[in-house]
């Protein structure tokens, strides 16, 4: 699908309201909610969320919940397998008359990267290996934030978390899910950002268009495990972009697309100082680690940029 | 009439598809594998019209299962062992989900050390679950059970997910001759599938298994499980009743064997109480006064019918095939709780523990329990558990571990 081909097109086009209704006990600022209610605008009301537990099994307590479709909540490892059951109890429900077409619904994992990364990673490969249609969403805060930020897979170097206080923070890396998941060749994959919401639209409607797993990993800045305060996480979510920290792209048919590259990238340090789990950069003697930071971004583009001349 | 010989695992595939299973989720285990492959096999022949899937562990297996039960189709599905652990966090759930589907496990011992053979530590860990639980002694018995469960676990009295118990290799690889129900018959009993209110559509969203909090809802869910299962006791009762009016086999609460007239009992649940049944003959032969308790139902865990079964009896042997450690045999402590303070009920209840891992009972094994039963009986002192080993296996077992070279222990002067 092509940029012209796409509803849409600027960001009038974007739906004016969401369908996620409000009051909901997540924490105010929360960039993983933020990315939610936009996916959730463009998937419409037809959905099964299928949840593993995280910061967004919060989202539904008894008896209320902002969503207008169905909920199951399972646990941390296992969502994309009761995605699975949900997915063939409605093909059997089609196949043998018992529901109608129109009855049909779209089934939506939601879990964070605790579970994406770690516990959950199996379940997920083993439903892109059966061809699983199915949407997942990853609201990526890069910790287990629901248990207060500890490190994760997707806590980035040098982060500090409640279980990384050491000077130097987080010593492990991040882990590359998008080449994890890419290497299992799912039909789409993307990552995409609350603060991007065109360039988000985009990617959900052509999910929702693909038959087959489309995986999505949403960038979460989260002001309580990242420490900063809540109005500005749509602007961290922005610095991610623009300091080529959080690179948006797309995987399709073989091929992995950069769908906004930043021009003029600004330096990393402008993304770490308005975070508190950098803070410690900054201190004489861990200089080398915002370099080496630097480094990698730079190296991450300069491969991007290399690979786009040469068409490869 | 359809009598063929057929192994517990075949008698399984059987049983879910003459119940018209929707959806089969599966995962390979020994010695369950059989069950899974036969329904496939079914399915790619078109023989059976169901959807299957296999999936990438027993704990993605029982969330799919749930899944599809939640969305409104009738599901099967099976596990043996290590599986039934790997799953129990599902094991657990899928009672909240209040999800009608069945369960069968081939039990077999747990790791370490890792082993095939059966016994029931595997199962008795999902004790506790929520699950119903029904335990078969013949292949026969597995197929009743599956059509049995599925209107138990439908039932609107009930709906609660039902796990079918047999056990590894005496079952599971055992032909036994099993009169397969009549395809038409056997759908007309089980019925066809109700969801209930518990149903994903898109005209109508629910919202399942959300969180909670504060005790006072959490309790109150937990609650509603605990009378579901008490109303299971007599809801089996009924269907147990329709059962036999249509089937001609009766499948009670407990299997009494001979137990009328006894003065001393057996009890013990599983394939190993066919051994006991041999014994109970071969004991009355000799003159004793002797029967044997098989209870099907474990949960709901039927303690009425133990009491009016156990009431005037002299003294109660409970062999267990599984081994609570620290504590002893885990059917020993059900029974002597159902039973304290009841007028009438046995004053000695011994306990052993055999079979684990398959260990054989032998007869001789049951007339010495028999023998050390009257004596405590005689003497009106409850004996201590006994753990079932011979000095023929202990020999055996020294010659393993010289092979291991373990050094012998030391004898006592």
């Amino acid at each position: 699908m092509k940029i012209t081909d796409s509803a849409f097109k600027k960001p009038k086009d974007l739906p004016g309201l969401h369908i996620l209704s409000a009051g909901t006990s997540i924490c105010a600022g929360c960039g993983g909610l933020q990315a939610i209610h936009e996916i959730l605008d463009i998937l419409g009301p037809k959905t099964v969320t299928v949840n593993a537990a995280g910061c967004m099994s919060l989202l539904s307590v008894y008896p209320f919940t902002p969503f207008s479709g169905s909920w199951l909540y399972t646990a941390m490892a296992s969502a994309p397998a009761g995605a699975q059951g949900v997915r063939d109890a409605l093909d059997r429900l089609l196949a043998t008359k018992k529901i109608a077409a129109d009855e049909d619904m779209q089934v939506v994992v939601l879990s964070g990267d605790g579970s994406a990364t770690g516990i959950g990673l199996s379940a997920t490969s083993g439903a892109i290996d059966r061809r699983l249609d199915f949407i997942y969403i990853c609201y990526d805060n890069e910790g287990y934030g629901n248990t207060g930020q500890q490190s994760s897979g997707g806590t980035p170097h040098g982060a500090r978390t409640t279980t990384s206080r050491g000077e130097q923070g987080y010593c492990g890396h991040k882990k590359d899910l998008f080449s994890i998941w890419k290497a299992n060749h799912p039909a789409y994959l993307a990552t995409v950002s609350g603060a991007e919401p065109l360039d988000l639209a985009r990617k959900i409607e052509k999910a929702r268009a693909i038959k087959g797993p489309s995986l999505i990993i949403a960038f979460s800045p989260c002001p309580t495990g990242w420490h900063f305060p809540p109005q500005e996480s749509i602007e961290i979510g922005r610095l991610a972009v623009r300091t080529g920290v959080w690179p948006l792209k797309e995987y399709e048919d073989g091929k992995v697309v950069h769908t906004k590259i930043p021009a003029g990238r600004l330096p990393v340090t402008e993304y770490l100082q308005k975070q508190g789990r950098f803070a410690h950069l900054f201190h004489p003697g861990n200089a080398y680690l915002i370099k080496e930071m630097q480094a990698d971004v730079d190296a991450y583009w300069d491969c991007v940029e290399k690979s786009a001349a040469t068409g490869r | 009439m359809n009598k063929q010989m057929l192994t517990g695992n075949v008698a399984a595939a059987w049983g879910a598809r003459l119940a018209g299973i929707d959806y089969l989720p599966a995962f390979p285990i020994s010695p369950q594998t059989e069950i899974i492959e036969t329904v496939a096999e079914w399915i790619d022949t078109g023989a059976m019209d169901a959807s299957m899937t296999t999936m990438d562990s027993e704990h993605s297996m029982l969330t799919a299962a749930g899944g599809a039960a939640a969305t409104g189709v009738r599901v099967f599905t099976a596990t043996s062992s290590q599986g039934l652990l790997y799953g129990m966090e599902m094991i657990y759930a899928l009672v909240g989900w209040r999800v009608p589907l069945v369960l069968v496990n081939v039990s077999r011992g747990l790791a370490a050390p890792i082993t095939l053979e059966p016994d029931h530590n595997d199962v008795l860990a999902a004790r506790d679950s929520g699950f119903l639980q029904l335990h078969c002694s013949t292949c026969q018995e597995v197929l009743d059970s599956i059509l049995m469960a599925y209107r138990l676990a439908e039932d609107r009295r009930v709906r609660l997910p039902v796990l079918v118990n047999l056990d590894g290799f005496y079952l599971s690889y055992t032909r036994e001759p099993v009169i397969i129900p009549d395809l038409e018959e056997a759908r007309q009993f089980v019925g066809p599938y109700d969801p209930g209110t518990v149903r994903f559509a898109a005209q109508a969203p629910v919202s399942e298994a959300v969180a909670v909090l504060g005790g006072e809802s959490y309790s109150y869910f937990r609650y509603e499980v605990q009378m579901a299962q008490a109303q299971a006791l007599a809801v089996y009762g009924e269907i147990a009743a329709e059962f036999a009016a249509c089937f001609g086999r009766e499948q009670a609460r407990i299997d009494a064997y001979r137990a009328e007239d006894a003065e001393y009992l057996f009890l013990m649940i599983g394939s190993f109480a066919t051994k006991a049944m041999d014994a109970v003959d071969q004991l009355r032969e000799a003159g004793w006064k002797i029967g044997l308790l098989r209870p099907r139902l474990l949960r709901p865990f039927p303690e009425q019918d133990l009491r009016q079964l156990a009431a005037g009896k002299k003294g109660m042997a409970v062999i267990d095939q599984n081994l609570s450690f620290g504590r002893g045999g885990i059917l020993h402590t059900e029974v002597t709780s159902s039973l304290y303070g009841q007028s009438g009920a046995p004053s000695v209840i011994a306990s052993f523990v055999g079979g684990l891992g398959g260990r054989d009972i032998a007869a001789e094994e049951f007339y010495q329990i028999a023998q050390d039963l009257r004596q405590a009986c005689v003497r009106g002192i409850q004996p201590p558990m006994r753990l079932l080993y011979t000095a023929a296996e202990l020999t055996a077992m020294r010659n393993l571990q010289a092979i291991a070279n373990v050094p012998a222990p030391e004898r006592k002067p």
